[in-house]
Protein backbone atom coordinates (compact mmCIF):
# COMPACT_ATOMS: atom_id res chain seq x y z
CA UNK A 1 0.00 0.00 0.00
CA UNK A 2 1.49 3.35 -1.01
CA UNK A 3 -1.62 5.76 -0.63
CA UNK A 4 -4.66 5.90 1.88
CA UNK A 5 -7.84 8.08 1.83
CA UNK A 6 -8.44 10.13 5.07
CA UNK A 7 -11.49 11.49 5.09
CA UNK A 8 -10.64 14.14 6.12
CA UNK A 9 -7.48 14.83 4.59
CA UNK A 10 -7.64 12.90 1.44
CA UNK A 11 -4.78 10.52 -0.36
CA UNK A 12 -1.85 10.92 1.82
CA UNK A 13 1.49 8.48 1.73
CA UNK A 14 0.23 5.11 3.73
CA UNK A 15 3.28 5.61 6.26
CA UNK A 16 1.59 8.31 7.75
CA UNK A 17 -1.00 6.26 9.15
CA UNK A 18 -1.03 3.48 11.47
CA UNK A 19 -3.35 0.73 11.91
CA UNK A 20 -5.76 0.33 14.45
CA UNK A 21 -7.67 -2.79 13.45
CA UNK A 22 -11.08 -4.05 14.35
CA UNK A 23 -12.72 -3.15 18.09
CA UNK A 24 -12.83 -6.98 19.44
CA UNK A 25 -16.42 -7.05 21.66
CA UNK A 26 -14.82 -7.94 24.96
CA UNK A 27 -16.33 -10.35 27.28
CA UNK A 28 -17.38 -9.29 30.67
CA UNK A 29 -15.02 -9.85 32.76
CA UNK A 30 -17.00 -10.67 35.82
CA UNK A 31 -18.84 -13.44 33.75
CA UNK A 32 -16.55 -15.01 30.82
CA UNK A 33 -15.30 -17.59 31.74
CA UNK A 34 -11.43 -18.17 31.63
CA UNK A 35 -11.67 -19.74 28.04
CA UNK A 36 -13.92 -16.96 26.64
CA UNK A 37 -11.19 -14.14 27.71
CA UNK A 38 -8.09 -16.00 26.28
CA UNK A 39 -9.91 -16.19 23.18
CA UNK A 40 -10.95 -12.67 23.53
CA UNK A 41 -7.32 -11.81 24.17
CA UNK A 42 -5.51 -14.20 21.28
CA UNK A 43 -7.55 -15.24 18.72
CA UNK A 44 -8.43 -12.65 15.94
CA UNK A 45 -9.88 -13.07 12.27
CA UNK A 46 -7.00 -13.37 9.67
CA UNK A 47 -9.62 -12.56 7.22
CA UNK A 48 -8.82 -13.03 3.42
CA UNK A 49 -10.49 -10.71 1.49
CA UNK A 50 -12.25 -7.26 2.62
CA UNK A 51 -12.11 -6.17 5.94
CA UNK A 52 -13.49 -3.01 7.60
CA UNK A 53 -11.08 -1.71 10.12
CA UNK A 54 -9.96 1.71 11.65
CA UNK A 55 -6.77 3.32 10.86
CA UNK A 56 -5.18 6.65 13.06
CA UNK A 57 -3.98 9.67 10.77
CA UNK A 58 -0.89 9.52 12.89
CA UNK A 59 1.01 12.60 11.15
CA UNK A 60 -1.86 14.14 10.04
CA UNK A 61 -5.19 15.04 11.46
CA UNK A 62 -4.49 12.50 14.30
CA UNK A 63 -8.44 11.03 13.77
CA UNK A 64 -9.61 7.80 13.70
CA UNK A 65 -11.15 6.65 10.37
CA UNK A 66 -13.00 3.43 9.13
CA UNK A 67 -11.49 2.16 5.79
CA UNK A 68 -12.51 -1.40 3.83
CA UNK A 69 -9.37 -2.85 2.94
CA UNK A 70 -8.95 -5.95 0.75
CA UNK A 71 -6.02 -7.84 2.32
CA UNK A 72 -4.90 -9.86 -1.08
CA UNK A 73 -4.34 -6.98 -2.67
CA UNK A 74 -3.93 -3.82 0.24
CA UNK A 75 -6.87 -2.25 -2.28
CA UNK A 76 -8.78 0.06 -0.18
CA UNK A 77 -12.45 1.52 -0.59
CA UNK A 78 -14.90 3.76 1.07
CA UNK A 79 -13.39 5.87 4.28
CA UNK A 80 -15.41 7.07 6.55
CA UNK A 81 -15.55 8.84 9.74
CA UNK A 82 -17.03 6.69 12.35
CA UNK A 83 -15.86 3.05 14.51
CA UNK A 84 -16.33 -0.18 13.82
CA UNK A 85 -17.90 -2.75 16.45
CA UNK A 86 -18.04 -6.26 16.41
CA UNK A 87 -21.05 -6.18 18.39
CA UNK A 88 -24.23 -5.90 16.30
CA UNK A 89 -25.88 -5.14 19.45
CA UNK A 90 -24.06 -1.68 19.79
CA UNK A 91 -24.84 0.53 16.82
CA UNK A 92 -21.52 2.35 14.97
CA UNK A 93 -21.56 6.10 16.38
CA UNK A 94 -21.32 8.77 13.99
CA UNK A 95 -18.22 10.81 15.23
CA UNK A 96 -15.14 9.56 16.12
CA UNK A 97 -14.64 9.59 19.52
CA UNK A 98 -12.98 12.05 21.14
CA UNK A 99 -9.55 11.67 23.08
CA UNK A 100 -8.96 8.43 21.93
CA UNK A 101 -5.00 8.94 22.30
CA UNK A 102 -1.60 7.88 20.46
CA UNK A 103 -2.47 3.59 19.53
CA UNK B 1 -4.67 -40.79 17.59
CA UNK B 2 -3.58 -44.56 16.32
CA UNK B 3 -1.53 -44.84 13.63
CA UNK B 4 -2.43 -48.68 12.37
CA UNK B 5 -0.98 -49.52 9.01
CA UNK B 6 1.28 -47.24 8.18
CA UNK B 7 3.90 -48.88 6.02
CA UNK B 8 6.79 -48.52 4.25
CA UNK B 9 6.23 -47.67 0.21
CA UNK B 10 9.22 -49.12 -2.17
CA UNK B 11 11.57 -46.00 -3.24
CA UNK B 12 14.70 -45.51 -6.03
CA UNK B 13 17.98 -45.00 -4.71
CA UNK B 14 19.32 -41.37 -5.43
CA UNK B 15 22.03 -40.43 -7.62
CA UNK B 16 25.29 -39.85 -5.36
CA UNK B 17 26.37 -36.75 -6.35
CA UNK B 18 30.32 -36.90 -6.47
CA UNK B 19 33.05 -34.53 -8.58
CA UNK B 20 34.11 -37.88 -10.95
CA UNK B 21 29.77 -37.49 -11.72
CA UNK B 22 30.40 -33.53 -12.05
CA UNK B 23 33.46 -33.79 -14.54
CA UNK B 24 31.47 -36.70 -16.29
CA UNK B 25 28.88 -34.61 -16.83
CA UNK B 26 30.41 -31.58 -17.76
CA UNK B 27 32.20 -33.79 -20.57
CA UNK B 28 29.48 -35.45 -21.67
CA UNK B 29 26.70 -32.79 -21.32
CA UNK B 30 24.73 -35.81 -20.55
CA UNK B 31 21.23 -34.18 -18.54
CA UNK B 32 21.28 -35.17 -14.58
CA UNK B 33 18.80 -37.24 -13.29
CA UNK B 34 15.55 -35.13 -12.05
CA UNK B 35 15.66 -34.60 -8.59
CA UNK B 36 11.80 -35.88 -7.69
CA UNK B 37 9.26 -37.23 -10.09
CA UNK B 38 5.91 -36.56 -10.83
CA UNK B 39 3.06 -38.92 -9.45
CA UNK B 40 -0.87 -39.37 -10.25
CA UNK B 41 -2.56 -38.39 -7.36
CA UNK B 42 -3.45 -41.76 -5.60
CA UNK B 43 -6.86 -41.99 -4.22
CA UNK B 44 -5.42 -42.46 -0.60
CA UNK B 45 -2.40 -41.81 1.77
CA UNK B 46 -1.57 -42.36 4.89
CA UNK B 47 -0.29 -39.11 5.76
CA UNK B 48 -0.93 -35.74 3.58
CA UNK B 49 1.38 -32.61 4.21
CA UNK B 50 -0.36 -29.41 2.75
CA UNK B 51 2.71 -26.73 2.31
CA UNK B 52 5.49 -27.99 0.74
CA UNK B 53 8.29 -25.54 2.06
CA UNK B 54 11.12 -26.84 3.93
CA UNK B 55 8.65 -27.33 6.90
CA UNK B 56 6.79 -30.06 4.84
CA UNK B 57 9.44 -31.73 2.86
CA UNK B 58 11.70 -32.60 5.91
CA UNK B 59 8.73 -33.98 7.72
CA UNK B 60 7.67 -36.28 4.67
CA UNK B 61 11.94 -36.76 4.57
CA UNK B 62 12.02 -37.53 8.32
CA UNK B 63 8.66 -39.76 8.53
CA UNK B 64 10.37 -41.92 5.53
CA UNK B 65 14.17 -41.95 6.65
CA UNK B 66 13.36 -42.17 10.69
CA UNK B 67 10.04 -43.73 10.92
CA UNK B 68 9.93 -45.85 7.59
CA UNK B 69 6.63 -44.04 6.74
CA UNK B 70 6.93 -43.20 3.80
CA UNK B 71 3.22 -43.91 2.19
CA UNK B 72 3.03 -39.71 2.23
CA UNK B 73 2.13 -36.83 0.15
CA UNK B 74 3.18 -33.45 0.11
CA UNK B 75 0.91 -31.04 -1.66
CA UNK B 76 1.77 -27.83 -2.35
CA UNK B 77 -0.47 -25.19 -4.29
CA UNK B 78 1.94 -23.98 -6.13
CA UNK B 79 6.07 -24.66 -6.23
CA UNK B 80 7.48 -26.42 -3.40
CA UNK B 81 9.80 -23.77 -1.83
CA UNK B 82 8.01 -20.94 -3.42
CA UNK B 83 6.66 -19.40 -0.15
CA UNK B 84 8.64 -18.36 2.68
CA UNK B 85 11.20 -21.26 2.10
CA UNK B 86 12.30 -19.11 -1.15
CA UNK B 87 11.39 -15.69 0.47
CA UNK B 88 13.81 -15.79 3.88
CA UNK B 89 17.06 -14.45 4.33
CA UNK B 90 18.50 -17.68 5.55
CA UNK B 91 20.06 -16.77 8.44
CA UNK B 92 20.27 -19.81 11.08
CA UNK B 93 20.87 -19.07 14.98
CA UNK B 94 19.81 -20.80 18.31
CA UNK B 95 20.78 -17.50 20.73
CA UNK B 96 17.17 -17.89 21.83
CA UNK B 97 15.38 -16.81 24.70
CA UNK B 98 13.74 -19.17 26.83
CA UNK B 99 15.02 -22.38 27.61
CA UNK B 100 12.49 -24.49 25.65
CA UNK B 101 13.27 -22.34 22.36
CA UNK B 102 16.72 -22.57 22.98
CA UNK B 103 16.93 -26.13 23.09
CA UNK B 104 14.43 -26.46 20.01
CA UNK B 105 16.51 -24.07 17.78
CA UNK B 106 20.09 -25.44 18.32
CA UNK B 107 18.31 -28.99 18.18
CA UNK B 108 18.26 -27.25 14.57
CA UNK B 109 21.34 -26.07 14.15
CA UNK B 110 22.95 -29.53 14.85
CA UNK B 111 20.55 -30.88 12.08
CA UNK B 112 21.75 -27.96 9.66
CA UNK B 113 25.49 -28.65 10.33
CA UNK B 114 24.88 -32.32 9.26
CA UNK B 115 22.46 -31.43 6.68
CA UNK B 116 24.96 -31.41 3.40
CA UNK B 117 26.12 -34.91 4.60
CA UNK B 118 22.87 -36.48 5.10
CA UNK B 119 20.89 -35.42 1.98
CA UNK B 120 24.33 -35.81 0.12
CA UNK B 121 23.74 -32.28 -1.12
CA UNK B 122 25.91 -29.42 -0.73
CA UNK B 123 23.15 -26.87 0.99
CA UNK B 124 26.30 -24.18 1.29
CA UNK B 125 25.99 -23.79 5.21
CA UNK B 126 28.26 -21.34 6.06
CA UNK B 127 29.27 -20.71 9.85
CA UNK B 128 30.00 -17.02 10.14
CA UNK B 129 28.78 -15.43 13.85
CA UNK B 130 25.97 -13.45 14.52
CA UNK B 131 25.59 -10.20 15.73
CA UNK B 132 22.63 -9.08 17.53
CA UNK B 133 23.46 -5.16 18.40
CA UNK B 134 22.51 -2.96 21.47
CA UNK B 135 21.95 0.43 21.14
CA UNK B 136 20.38 1.31 24.64
CA UNK B 137 20.64 -0.38 28.07
CA UNK B 138 16.96 -1.92 28.34
CA UNK B 139 18.61 -4.05 24.70
CA UNK B 140 21.94 -4.80 26.34
CA UNK B 141 19.78 -5.97 29.42
CA UNK B 142 18.25 -8.38 27.50
CA UNK B 143 20.85 -9.99 25.45
CA UNK B 144 22.66 -10.13 28.85
CA UNK B 145 20.25 -12.64 29.85
CA UNK B 146 19.68 -14.15 26.73
CA UNK B 147 23.56 -15.08 26.71
CA UNK B 148 23.30 -16.48 30.13
CA UNK B 149 20.09 -18.36 29.10
CA UNK B 150 22.04 -19.86 25.93
CA UNK B 151 25.53 -20.71 27.92
CA UNK B 152 23.31 -22.64 30.49
CA UNK B 153 22.03 -24.53 27.76
CA UNK B 154 25.02 -25.43 26.12
CA UNK B 155 24.92 -22.67 23.28
CA UNK B 156 28.31 -20.48 22.54
CA UNK B 157 27.09 -17.02 23.01
CA UNK B 158 28.58 -13.71 24.72
CA UNK B 159 28.04 -9.94 25.22
CA UNK B 160 30.72 -8.15 23.80
CA UNK B 161 31.56 -4.52 23.54
CA UNK B 162 31.99 -2.14 20.39
CA UNK B 163 35.87 -2.70 20.22
CA UNK B 164 35.30 -6.33 19.49
CA UNK B 165 32.45 -5.54 17.29
CA UNK B 166 34.76 -3.29 15.15
CA UNK B 167 37.29 -6.04 14.99
CA UNK B 168 34.51 -8.68 13.82
CA UNK B 169 33.12 -6.44 11.23
CA UNK B 170 35.16 -3.52 9.96
CA UNK B 171 32.83 -1.30 8.38
CA UNK B 172 30.42 -0.40 11.47
CA UNK B 173 30.51 2.60 12.49
CA UNK B 174 30.69 1.94 16.38
CA UNK B 175 31.68 5.71 17.67
CA UNK B 176 30.09 7.25 20.38
CA UNK B 177 28.74 10.19 17.51
CA UNK B 178 26.55 7.69 15.56
CA UNK B 179 22.66 8.35 16.32
CA UNK B 180 22.22 5.02 17.53
CA UNK B 181 25.25 4.73 19.50
CA UNK B 182 26.44 0.60 19.63
CA UNK B 183 26.55 -0.40 22.58
CA UNK B 184 27.29 -3.97 22.44
CA UNK B 185 26.12 -7.14 20.94
CA UNK B 186 25.30 -10.43 21.60
CA UNK B 187 27.88 -12.50 19.90
CA UNK B 188 26.71 -16.09 18.41
CA UNK B 189 30.04 -17.52 16.78
CA UNK B 190 27.96 -20.60 15.53
CA UNK B 191 25.23 -18.93 13.62
CA UNK B 192 25.40 -18.35 9.78
CA UNK B 193 23.91 -18.53 6.79
CA UNK B 194 22.37 -21.57 3.95
CA UNK B 195 21.49 -21.86 0.60
CA UNK B 196 17.29 -22.07 1.34
CA UNK B 197 16.59 -23.42 -2.12
CA UNK B 198 18.63 -25.95 -1.68
CA UNK B 199 17.91 -26.88 1.57
CA UNK B 200 14.27 -27.80 -0.24
CA UNK B 201 15.32 -29.16 -3.14
CA UNK B 202 17.62 -31.39 -0.61
CA UNK B 203 14.87 -32.18 1.41
CA UNK B 204 12.27 -32.92 -1.61
CA UNK B 205 15.26 -35.02 -3.62
CA UNK B 206 15.27 -37.53 -0.08
CA UNK B 207 11.94 -38.02 0.25
CA UNK B 208 11.00 -38.53 -3.25
CA UNK B 209 13.90 -41.25 -3.02
CA UNK B 210 12.44 -42.54 -0.09
CA UNK B 211 9.29 -43.18 -1.92
CA UNK B 212 7.38 -39.77 -1.06
CA UNK B 213 5.27 -38.23 -3.38
CA UNK B 214 5.61 -34.83 -3.99
CA UNK B 215 2.48 -32.92 -5.56
CA UNK B 216 3.11 -29.64 -7.17
CA UNK B 217 0.08 -27.33 -8.47
CA UNK B 218 -2.31 -28.82 -6.00
CA UNK B 219 -4.27 -26.81 -4.42
CA UNK B 220 -6.27 -27.98 -1.01
CA UNK B 221 -9.44 -26.58 -1.38
CA UNK B 222 -11.39 -28.56 1.19
CA UNK B 223 -10.90 -31.07 4.49
CA UNK B 224 -13.03 -34.08 5.03
CA UNK B 225 -14.06 -34.07 8.99
CA UNK B 226 -16.49 -36.62 10.14
CA UNK B 227 -16.95 -37.24 14.15
CA UNK B 228 -14.27 -34.79 15.24
CA UNK B 229 -11.48 -37.10 13.00
CA UNK B 230 -10.17 -36.19 9.58
CA UNK B 231 -10.86 -38.15 6.73
CA UNK B 232 -8.87 -36.96 3.58
CA UNK B 233 -8.68 -33.30 2.22
CA UNK B 234 -10.24 -32.17 -1.48
CA UNK B 235 -7.84 -30.74 -4.06
CA UNK B 236 -7.53 -29.20 -7.27
CA UNK B 237 -6.83 -32.55 -8.88
CA UNK B 238 -9.49 -34.52 -6.83
CA UNK B 239 -10.05 -36.19 -3.52
CA UNK B 240 -7.33 -37.83 -1.36
CA UNK B 241 -8.19 -39.89 1.67
CA UNK B 242 -5.95 -40.00 5.05
CA UNK B 243 -6.42 -40.81 8.29
CA UNK B 244 -3.02 -38.10 9.10
CA UNK B 245 -3.19 -34.34 7.87
CA UNK B 246 -0.51 -31.63 8.67
CA UNK B 247 -0.95 -28.26 8.28
CA UNK B 248 2.47 -26.55 7.25
CA UNK B 249 1.61 -23.63 5.58
CA UNK B 250 2.59 -20.80 7.28
CA UNK B 251 0.97 -17.19 6.13
CA UNK B 252 -2.11 -19.45 4.59
CA UNK B 253 -2.40 -21.85 7.88
CA UNK B 254 -5.31 -19.78 8.85
CA UNK B 255 -7.11 -20.57 5.78
CA UNK B 256 -6.35 -24.37 6.24
CA UNK B 257 -6.94 -24.40 9.65
CA UNK B 258 -10.35 -23.11 9.08
CA UNK B 259 -11.28 -25.68 6.57
CA UNK B 260 -10.83 -28.53 9.06
CA UNK B 261 -13.12 -26.01 11.73
CA UNK B 262 -9.86 -25.10 13.66
CA UNK B 263 -9.13 -22.13 15.58
CA UNK B 264 -5.72 -20.66 15.98
CA UNK B 265 -4.29 -17.32 17.31
CA UNK B 266 -2.34 -16.66 13.98
CA UNK B 267 -2.39 -13.44 12.18
CA UNK B 268 -0.70 -13.10 8.93
CA UNK B 269 1.65 -10.16 7.93
CA UNK B 270 4.17 -9.45 5.33
CA UNK B 271 8.11 -9.22 5.72
CA UNK B 272 10.14 -7.50 3.73
CA UNK B 273 13.51 -8.06 2.63
CA UNK B 274 15.78 -6.73 -0.61
CA UNK B 275 19.05 -7.33 -1.61
CA UNK B 276 22.07 -5.36 -3.38
CA UNK B 277 24.08 -5.57 -6.72
CA UNK B 278 27.04 -8.27 -5.57
CA UNK B 279 30.23 -6.51 -4.02
CA UNK B 280 33.58 -8.81 -3.25
CA UNK B 281 33.52 -10.31 -0.15
CA UNK B 282 33.68 -8.03 3.09
CA UNK B 283 31.02 -8.64 5.99
CA UNK B 284 31.12 -11.98 7.47
CA UNK B 285 29.35 -11.98 10.07
CA UNK B 286 25.49 -11.63 10.09
CA UNK B 287 24.54 -8.09 11.92
CA UNK B 288 21.63 -7.78 13.53
CA UNK B 289 19.92 -4.58 14.78
CA UNK B 290 16.47 -4.88 16.73
CA UNK B 291 16.23 -1.58 17.56
CA UNK B 292 16.63 -0.16 14.48
CA UNK B 293 14.39 -3.44 12.63
CA UNK B 294 17.15 -4.18 10.19
CA UNK B 295 19.69 -7.73 9.63
CA UNK B 296 22.56 -7.78 7.44
CA UNK B 297 24.72 -10.51 5.96
CA UNK B 298 26.66 -10.89 2.28
CA UNK B 299 25.93 -14.16 0.62
CA UNK B 300 28.87 -16.02 -1.29
CA UNK B 301 27.77 -14.59 -4.32
CA UNK B 302 28.05 -11.08 -2.64
CA UNK B 303 25.33 -10.06 -2.83
CA UNK B 304 24.39 -8.24 0.69
CA UNK B 305 20.45 -9.12 1.99
CA UNK B 306 18.94 -6.92 3.79
CA UNK B 307 15.91 -7.84 6.17
CA UNK B 308 13.43 -6.01 8.38
CA UNK B 309 10.69 -6.30 11.05
CA UNK B 310 6.74 -7.16 9.58
CA UNK B 311 4.95 -5.02 7.70
CA UNK B 312 3.00 -2.62 10.47
CA UNK B 313 -0.51 -4.32 9.73
CA UNK B 314 -2.16 -7.14 8.24
CA UNK B 315 -2.05 -8.43 5.10
CA UNK B 316 -1.60 -11.53 2.54
CA UNK B 317 0.17 -9.39 -0.13
CA UNK B 318 2.97 -10.25 -1.00
CA UNK B 319 3.96 -6.51 -2.96
CA UNK B 320 6.90 -4.10 -1.76
CA UNK B 321 6.24 -1.32 -0.36
CA UNK B 322 8.50 2.12 -0.87
CA UNK B 323 8.44 2.68 2.54
CA UNK B 324 10.26 0.09 3.27
CA UNK B 325 13.16 0.56 0.83
CA UNK B 326 13.37 4.08 3.02
CA UNK B 327 13.45 2.68 6.29
CA UNK B 328 15.83 -0.08 5.30
CA UNK B 329 18.14 2.26 3.43
CA UNK B 330 18.62 4.57 6.25
CA UNK B 331 18.61 2.01 8.78
CA UNK B 332 21.75 0.27 6.84
CA UNK B 333 23.47 3.68 6.48
CA UNK B 334 23.49 4.22 10.06
CA UNK B 335 24.90 1.22 10.67
CA UNK B 336 27.51 1.01 7.69
CA UNK B 337 27.79 4.51 5.58
CA UNK B 338 30.36 3.54 3.29
CA UNK B 339 27.69 1.11 1.92
CA UNK B 340 25.94 4.67 0.34
CA UNK B 341 26.87 3.92 -3.17
CA UNK B 342 25.71 0.57 -3.15
CA UNK B 343 22.20 0.06 -5.74
CA UNK B 344 19.60 -2.02 -4.81
CA UNK B 345 18.57 -4.98 -7.47
CA UNK B 346 15.17 -5.97 -5.98
CA UNK B 347 12.89 -6.07 -3.14
CA UNK B 348 10.11 -8.62 -1.63
CA UNK B 349 8.00 -10.11 0.75
CA UNK B 350 7.33 -13.23 1.81
CA UNK B 351 4.23 -13.93 4.96
CA UNK B 352 4.48 -14.11 8.50
CA UNK B 353 1.96 -16.47 10.16
CA UNK B 354 2.57 -14.19 13.94
CA UNK B 355 1.09 -15.61 17.05
CA UNK B 356 0.74 -13.91 20.34
CA UNK B 357 3.90 -14.81 21.86
CA UNK B 358 6.16 -14.95 18.71
CA UNK B 359 6.34 -19.29 19.12
CA UNK B 360 5.58 -21.75 16.76
CA UNK B 361 2.49 -23.90 17.25
CA UNK B 362 3.27 -27.07 16.88
CA UNK B 363 1.44 -30.39 17.69
CA UNK B 364 -2.03 -31.83 17.74
CA UNK B 365 -5.40 -29.92 17.27
CA UNK B 366 -9.19 -30.30 18.81
CA UNK B 367 -9.75 -32.19 15.32
CA UNK B 368 -8.44 -36.10 15.71
CA UNK B 369 -5.50 -36.78 12.97
CA UNK B 370 -5.24 -33.20 11.99
CA UNK B 371 -1.95 -31.75 13.21
CA UNK B 372 -0.39 -28.12 12.87
CA UNK B 373 3.08 -27.27 12.57
CA UNK B 374 2.28 -23.61 11.83
CA UNK B 375 3.21 -20.36 14.02
CA UNK B 376 6.36 -19.21 12.52
CA UNK B 377 6.39 -15.90 12.20
CA UNK B 378 9.69 -14.51 11.14
CA UNK B 379 11.82 -17.24 12.42
CA UNK B 380 10.18 -20.14 10.42
CA UNK B 381 13.36 -21.35 8.09
CA UNK B 382 16.07 -21.90 10.33
CA UNK B 383 13.50 -24.57 12.54
CA UNK B 384 12.86 -26.19 9.27
CA UNK B 385 15.21 -29.74 10.46
CA UNK B 386 13.83 -29.90 13.70
CA UNK B 387 10.46 -28.96 13.26
CA UNK B 388 10.56 -31.17 10.60
CA UNK B 389 12.20 -34.09 13.01
CA UNK B 390 9.73 -33.62 15.61
CA UNK B 391 6.64 -33.54 13.51
CA UNK B 392 7.62 -36.99 12.19
CA UNK B 393 8.10 -38.22 15.21
CA UNK B 394 4.91 -36.43 16.71
CA UNK B 395 2.59 -38.61 13.52
CA UNK B 396 4.83 -41.76 14.05
CA UNK B 397 4.34 -42.03 18.01
CA UNK B 398 0.85 -40.52 18.39
CA UNK B 399 2.06 -37.32 20.45
CA UNK B 400 4.65 -34.69 20.50
CA UNK B 401 7.98 -35.65 21.68
CA UNK B 402 9.07 -33.50 25.02
CA UNK B 403 11.60 -31.22 22.56
CA UNK B 404 7.90 -29.62 21.06
CA UNK B 405 5.16 -30.43 24.06
CA UNK B 406 5.82 -26.65 25.28
CA UNK B 407 4.81 -25.36 21.84
CA UNK B 408 1.03 -27.25 21.58
CA UNK B 409 -1.74 -25.78 20.51
CA UNK B 410 -3.17 -25.82 23.61
CA UNK B 411 -1.30 -23.54 25.74
CA UNK B 412 -3.05 -20.49 24.64
CA UNK B 413 -5.90 -21.43 26.36
CA UNK B 414 -4.23 -22.57 29.07
CA UNK B 415 -2.43 -19.38 29.69
CA UNK B 416 1.38 -21.08 29.38
CA UNK B 417 3.06 -18.89 26.90
CA UNK B 418 6.77 -18.66 25.64
CA UNK B 419 7.48 -15.33 25.24
CA UNK B 420 9.75 -15.10 22.68
CA UNK B 421 9.72 -11.53 21.54
CA UNK B 422 12.87 -10.05 22.86
CA UNK B 423 14.67 -12.69 21.07
CA UNK B 424 12.58 -13.30 17.86
CA UNK B 425 10.60 -10.30 16.50
CA UNK B 426 13.33 -8.66 14.71
CA UNK B 427 16.41 -10.30 15.60
CA UNK B 428 17.87 -13.18 12.72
Amino acid sequence: MILLTCPWCGQRNSSEFSYAGNVAGRPDPDQATPREWRDYLYLRDNTHGWVTERWYHRAGCRQFFVVERDTVTDQTRDPRAGTVSLNAAEPPTAEPPANQGAP
Amino acid sequence: MAMPGLGRRGGIRPPRYSAAGLVSHGLTHRDWTPMWRRHELEPGYDVVIIGGGVHGLATAYYLAANHGISNVAVLDKGYIGGGGSGRNTAILRSNYLTPEGVRFYERSMDLYRGLAADLNFNVMFARRGHLTLAHNDGSLRTMRWRAEVNKLQGVDSEVIGPDEIKRLVPYMDVSAAARYPVLGALYHPPGGIIRHDAVVWGYARGADARGVHIHQDTEVTGIDVAHGKVTGVRTSRGPVSAPVVLNCTAGWSTLICDMAGVQVPVQTFPLQAAVTEPVRPFLDAVVVSGSLHVYVSQTDRGELVFGASVDPYPSYSMRGSLDFIEGLAGHVLELMPSLARLRLLRQWAGLCDMTPDFSPIMGPTPVDGFLVDIGWGTYGFKAGPVSGEAMAATIAAGKPPPLIAPFGLDRFAEGRLLGEKGAASVGH
